[in-house]
Order: structure tokens, then C-alpha cells, then sequence
């Protein structure tokens, strides 16, 4: 009993540790790497307000995806706004007293999880059977549709059918993000609950070493995120300043 | 090499997604550089011994050197949204001309050294080692890829396949391994300043002639300088402008536009080449060596403004990045955008009624236009987005009485290359070349059935060069493909020069603040 309560404690350090530290590498690492050259997908903005819209469309709308493929947008977005809303009701087991947004939002969290399985299946479903998306699939790509899966269906187990004390598993989660070290209250050790905790601490840890890596991504892709100004302001990379124009004076 | 013989595809009647061939295109790709090219470019002369160590240390020096290629090796979640929006994988059917499957020929090696997965667990996810077979797979089909950024609209991230099939030349050239179109092209700017090797008096001839033609023909003295010095218009044209059909019949229209609008201008010797194919080959260093052709020709002719003729690619430089690899123009008229494009110009110019035109010149001729690539997804005309779709139909429109365009779906920033952009217009790549072209060809098919259209204008010299090659191969004339100021040229009512009209006052509206 006491040694659940110790490994699951532990691995959430550790992987919300790498989840941050990871993510905040490689957040670094793309804000730090310079983009030489004016490559914005055209038309773009003329604006960073222009900018800002045109990025959120893509965060938010998945725009080109839309005019893309509408199969892939419809999955996808029933996937991620599901998420979101799930991930909202999940607040309410790491904060004390709950939020009185997060309490409105429960019981379509609770149901929005079908949608979110509904999505991913969907996903999978084309990975599967599109010949194009077969083909250019390796086996990480359905290993995290299905680890994804198995974090919505073991989440839906818990919710719907086996439950567990739910109140001792928040007591836990309060005891380990106030660092009650090794003076942690007990966690439940119902199956369906270690798996799905298990899963997902998997995936924390393969966040920032994966494709999910395009969640930060998008918001540093040069073919959305700049401006269309080329012609009114001079745009040059410090490598190119340093190793090109030494004498000349460094502009942008 | 290209197979010697091949098969047209036919044009369908509707597009459907067609069925993976793989292999369909494996090849040894377009011919190599030779190695007194690639020394010119200060590339090894042919493949080096430590390719592999080479290769993968240049990979980690662009992926330092570009966010793009960093983030969009990352990125990719194989969503499959690209995989049916490139026109070479519509008409080959080969499955790695698929923009996400092109790229993961990069990222498999990018992924095999540079991440913790594919350090520990290469064939978990797709890693793979650099090999000789990775690496003739990669000169093959970074061949195959024209650079046009359609799939890179379609991307829910952006990704953009033509920066990734740029660095991958860009390593081959540093392995050695470089095409030998491209850079022989780029070796005969460097010597005599032209993609054709054309030299200054051939290039005097031929505007002699030009001039004396247009007498012959309007029995008006129009001029089409050479090396001015203190005009006041420098005009970077491509090449081909100056003998190739149809193109030159677009030159022609630029010299009655500027005798119209009674400036002075001049074409320059020193950097008689708009297209800059340091582009192609992803190579900033010999791009920017190319672009500073421009700037000391500008400076040593002294003229205060810049115009770009019809050509794509070069627009594309111009527009996005010429400022970057040649700036600061401080010494141009700040009035005007630096540079300037021909049809934004001409447009000016029509928009304050500056330009007469007799539409009914054009009446046996129904036109559509081609948006090309690197005009409509990489670059700019006028003052708001879009403008380079609007602008040159505004030109054509203002010059012809019929006008149609081509299905919304392969126009604008949908537009498909035409099938020879990005350093793939060579005969060795001719089988490509033909089958990329198919899906221009079919919305053209639709237009010409529906609404009688007769001729397909572009602004692209590439486009143009490479549709009277492959106009035929689907049962249409060679001579179906024009140049927008063809058009313009046909349609303007030329006057002698007998009141002088400020073009200044004309253009005053895209001044500056």
C-alpha cells in the first residue's frame, strides 16, 4: 500500500519534471533560433495583430487544416476541444476549495471524454486505413493514438464504471503538490486508476521528446508567424550579420 | 536519369486521389554537377570520402543556422493533410513525392541523430542511418520537389517542404553531390551574369533588334537601354526575357510601358539575371552573391529605383529577401517600394488612367492566368495581402475583353506549379516535368471546354518555358502560353513622346510615408 503511494508520488516528480524542463528546453531552443530569411506562407498579415489572429485561427480553428481535409479537421478538433474540456474538469482534483468555473464545467467534461475517444478512433481509424496516412505512419504514431486511448478509456473506467475514492485520490494529488514528502496520503489502488495515472505520466514523459512537440511548435513556424513587411524592414539574422557584414552596421 | 520513355498521364475528367505507386519514381535523379561547378559554388567537386560525417555535421549547422528546418523536422504529427496536395504526387503516384514523406526522408536522419528516440529506438520511430541508399534517395526526390509551397498552405503547422528539400540540397552540394542544372546555371551568373551565359554585346544586339522591330511594327522609337548610367529605373528581367518565346514578347511590353509613362530606364549587363537559383540549392552564401549583383549594378548605373520583370522565383527573392541579402537600399528613392514589381507598375499606371489601351488588340484571344507559385505563396504585390492575385488580373482585364479563371481550387494561394520551378526545368527531368504538370493542365481543360479560352497568360519565366514544352504532351498548342505584358503590349495605344508626364505625380499614391 505505502509503496504505491511512494513510486506514484515519485514518478509525478519526475515526470513533471521532465515535462517542464524538457518543454522549456526546446521552447528555447526554437526562440533561439534565428529565421535568417522572410518565409511566411503568402498572403500573410501586414501586422503582429494581423499576425496574432492569423497564429490563434491555426491554435484554435485549425484553419488550413480545415481547407485541407475535412475528415482530418473533424476528428481532430473533436479530439482536442475535448481534451481541453476534460483537462478543465480534471482541475478539481489539484485545487482546493474548487473553482466555481471548473464545478460548471464537470459534467461536460465528464461526457466530453466520448468525444475525445470518439476523435482519437476516428484517428486511428484513417491512420489505419487511408493508404496515404498508412503509409507514412511509423509505429510511434500508433503507439500514441493508442496511449492516448488508453488514457481516455481507463479515465471513462474510473469516471463510469469501477470508480474509486475519488476523495482519498485528491488527497493524495494535495499531499504530493505540497511536497509532503514521504508523508504523502495513501493512494488508491484501484486497477483502472494506476492505469490510467500510469499512462499518463508515460505520456508527460514523452511529451517533450515527441511529435507532441507540436503543441509548442506552432506558435514558432516562420510560415505563420511573420509579418509580411519585407520590402519596409530590413530582416537579417545575427549569424548571417556576423559572418557577411561585419563592417556593415547590424539593422533588425 | 530520366527514363527516355514515358506515358502522358491522361487528364480526368475529375480529380480523385489517385493510388500509391511506390518506387514509381526511384531513379537516379537529374544529372550531376560537374566538379569544376561545384568548385565555382565552393563545393567539393564531387563526393567526398566522410560524406556521411559531412552531411550530418552540415545538418546540425542548419538546424542551428534555420528555426524553419528545427521546428518543422519537429513538428510533422503525420496527420496524412499534405498528402494529397502535390502536384508531382498526383501525377507519378510515388508515394515519397508526398510533401510529409519527402520531408521524413530528412527527418528519419534528423530524428537517427539528433533525438533521444532516435538515438535509443531508431525503428520505433521511423529512424533511420544516413546510408548511401538514404542519400541517393534524397538527391532523387529533393528533385522531384519544385519548391512551390502548396503543401505548406495545407500544413496545420506550416510546414513548409520547399525550406526542408532546400537544406537537403544544400548538404548534398557540401557532400558534393550537386545538380548539375542548377549550379552550372549559377556558375555562368558569376561569370558572365546571366542564367543563359549571355554576354554584353549579344545581349546589345538583341535589344538592337528588339527595338528595331517594335519601329518596324509601330513606327514608334521605342528603347530598350543597355548599361544607362543615371536612368532612373534599373529593370532586372530573367534572362529569358531576351530571346526565348514567349517571353520576350513580355520584354517588349515593358519597354512601351516605360515609354509610356515617359521615364528612363535601363536593363544592366553586370546583373542581366532576375532569377537567383541560390535559392534552389538552399544556399544563403551563393544567394547572397547572386542578389549582390543587383545592388553594385544599381549603385554603378546610379539609378534610383529597381523593377522586377516577370519571373517567379526571382519575385520571390526580390520580394522576401533581397532587402535581407543585399540591403539596405538607402541609396534608392524611398518613395517606391525597393523593389518594384513589373506589374505593380504597370498597374500604378493604369489605375491614374496614365495607359490607353484598345482591348479589342486582344479580342481573339480568351484569356486565364496562371498565378505562379512563388508569386502567389511567397511574395507580395501592392499594399494588401492578395495583391498578387489581384493586380496582374487586374492588368489583363484592363488589356482583354475575356477574361476566365481557372477552378478556385487550383488558383491563387491553391495554384499548382506549372511542373519546372525550383531548378527542375531540365531536359533530364523531363518525365517529371510532364507528369507534375497534370493538374494545371486539367484545370486548364476545364476552362478551355467551358469558356473557349485560348491562351493561359503567366508571369513566370520558368512557367512559361516549361508550359511550351508541356502544352503539347496534353493536346494543346505550344503558343497557348503568353506573358502578361504580352498581352499589355498588344492592347497599348503607343504615342511619340510629346508631353512629358511626371510619372511621379502619376504614382503618387503608392508613396511612402
Amino acid at each position: 500500500m505505502g509503496s504505491w503511494t511512494t513510486i506514484y508520488a515519485l514518478s509525478f516528480y519526475t515526470a513533471t519534471l521532465i515535462l517542464i524542463l524538457g518543454l522549456a528546453y526546446r521552447i528555447y531552443q526554437y526562440a533561439t533560433t534565428p529565421a535568417p530569411l522572410k518565409v511566411p506562407t503568402m498572403p500573410a498579415p501586414l501586422t503582429t495583430g494581423g499576425v496574432v489572429m492569423r497564429v490563434l485561427s491555426e491554435v484554435i480553428l485549425f484553419r488550413s487544416l480545415f481547407r485541407s481535409n475535412k475528415w482530418i479537421w473533424l476528428f481532430g478538433m473533436l479530439f482536442h476541444a475535448a481534451l481541453w474540456i476534460v483537462l478543465a474538469r480534471h482541475l478539481r482534483y489539484f485545487i482546493d476549495p474548487v473553482w466555481s468555473w471548473v464545478v460548471l464545467v464537470q459534467p461536460f467534461g465528464k461526457y466530453g471524454s466520448f468525444v475525445m475517444l470518439f476523435g482519437l478512433l476516428g484517428l486511428l481509424v484513417r491512420r489505419l486505413f487511408v493508404q496515404r496516412i498508412r503509409y507514412i505512419s511509423s509505429p510511434s504514431d500508433y503507439l500514441m493514438l493508442i496511449l492516448l486511448l488508453v488514457i481516455g478509456v481507463s479515465g471513462v473506467m474510473v469516471s463510469f464504471v469501477t470508480h474509486t475514492d475519488i476523495v482519498q485520490f485528491k488527497a493524495f494529488m494535495l499531499s504530493v503538490m505540497y511536497f509532503d514528502f514521504f508523508n504523502w496520503q495513501p493512494i488508491p489502488t484501484d486497477k483502472m486508476l494506476l492505469v490510467h495515472l500510469t499512462s499518463v505520466i508515460l505520456l508527460m514523459i514523452i511529451f517533450p521528446f515527441s511529435k507532441l512537440l507540436h503543441a509548442p511548435g506552432v506558435f514558432f513556424c516562420p510560415s505563420r508567424n511573420q509579418v509580411d513587411n519585407a520590402r519596409e524592414k530590413r530582416h537579417v539574422a545575427p549569424w548571417a550579420v556576423k559572418q557577411f557584414e561585419t563592417q556593415a552596421p547590424a539593422a533588425d | 536519369m530520366a527514363k527516355a520513355n514515358f506515358e502522358t498521364p491522361a487528364l480526368r475528367p475529375y480529380p480523385v486521389i489517385p493510388i500509391l505507386k511506390p518506387g514509381a519514381m526511384k531513379g537516379d535523379g537529374p544529372f550531376v554537377a560537374k566538379p569544376q561547378m561545384q568548385e565555382s559554388l565552393g563545393y567539393p567537386g564531387e563526393l567526398i570520402d566522410n560524406w556521411q560525417e559531412v552531411a550530418i555535421e552540415k545538418m546540425g549547422e542548419l538546424l542551428k543556422k534555420y528555426r524553419s528546418l528545427r521546428v518543422y523536422l519537429d513538428a510533422c504529427v503525420k496527420c496524412g493533410a499534405c498528402t494529397d496536395k502535390c502536384h508531382y504526387m498526383i501525377g507519378t503516384h510515388d508515394p515519397k513525392n508526398m510533401p510529409v514523406a519527402r520531408q521524413d526522408l530528412l527527418r528519419q536522419v534528423y530524428r537517427r541523430y539528433f533525438t533521444w528516440p532516435g538515438k535509443l529506438f531508431p525503428k520505433l520511430v521511423g529512424a533511420k542511418d544516413l546510408t548511401k541508399d538514404v542519400l541517393d534517395d534524397w538527391y532523387n526526390y529533393y528533385h522531384q520537389c519544385s519548391q512551390c509551397r502548396r503543401c505548406s498552405v495545407f500544413c496545420p503547422y506550416g510546414i513548409d517542404t520547399a525550406d526542408i528539400s532546400m537544406a537537403a540540397r544544400e548538404i548534398l552540394d557540401c557532400v558534393g553531390k550537386g545538380q548539375k542544372y542548377c549550379n552550372e546555371i549559377i556558375a555562368k551568373v558569376y561569370k558572365i551574369g546571366n542564367n543563359l551565359g549571355l554576354p554584353e554585346p549579344a545581349l546589345r544586339n538583341t535589344l538592337d533588334g528588339l527595338e528595331e522591330d517594335i519601329k518596324d511594327e509601330t513606327g514608334i522609337d521605342v528603347r530598350l537601354p543597355l548599361d544607362v548610367e543615371g536612368a532612373e529605373i534599373l529593370v532586372i528581367t530573367p534572362s529569358a526575357d531576351f530571346f526565348a518565346e514567349p517571353h520576350i514578347d513580355g520584354l517588349i511590353g515593358y519597354a512601351k510601358v516605360f515609354h509610356q509613362a515617359r521615364v528612363s530606364w535601363t536593363l544592366s549587363s553586370q546583373a542581366s539575371e532576375a532569377a537567383n537559383f541560390g535559392m534552389f540549392i538552399g544556399s544563403y552564401e551563393n544567394m547572397r552573391r547572386v542578389a549582390l549583383r543587383i545592388r553594385e549594378a544599381a549603385i554603378k548605373l546610379k539609378v534610383k529605383r529597381i523593377i522586377f520583370g516577370e519571373c517567379g522565383h526571382a519575385w520571390r527573392v526580390a520580394y522576401s529577401f533581397l532587402n535581407t541579402l543585399a540591403g539596405p537600399f538607402d541609396f534608392l528613392d524611398q518613395r517606391y517600394p525597393i523593389p518594384q514589381h513589373i506589374c505593380e507598375f504597370t498597374h500604378d499606371l493604369i489605375q491614374k488612367g496614365a495607359l490607353k489601351f484598345d482591348k479589342s488588340a486582344n479580342d481573339h484571344r480568351r484569356v486565364t492566368f496562371h498565378d505562379s507559385c512563388n508569386v502567389a505563396r511567397a511574395s507580395r504585390m501592392g499594399n494588401i495581402p492578395g495583391g498578387q492575385f489581384t493586380i496582374p488580373r487586374e492588368v489583363i482585364k484592363a488589356c482583354c475583353n475575356h477574361f476566365y479563371d481557372m477552378p478556385p481550387d487550383t488558383i491563387h494561394d491553391q495554384t499548382y506549379c506549372c511542373g519546372g520551378g525550383g531548378g527542375l526545368l531540365t531536359d533530364d527531368l523531363m518525365e517529371l516535368r510532364v507528369k507534375g504538370a497534370l493538374p494545371r493542365m486539367e484545370a486548364l481543360k476545364e476552362v478551355v471546354d467551358n469558356h473557349g479560352v485560348t491562351h493561359m497568360a503567366a508571369i513566370c519565366a520558368i512557367c512559361k518555358s516549361q508550359f511550351s514544352k508541356v502544352l503539347p504532351y496534353y493536346g494543346f498548342e505550344m503558343d497557348q502560353i503568353i506573358s502578361v505584358h504580352q498581352l499589355v503590349s498588344d492592347a497599348l495605344v503607343l504615342t511619340e513622346e510629346v508631353r512629358p508626364v511626371s510619372y511621379q505625380v502619376c504614382n503618387s499614391h503608392i508613396i511612402r510615408a
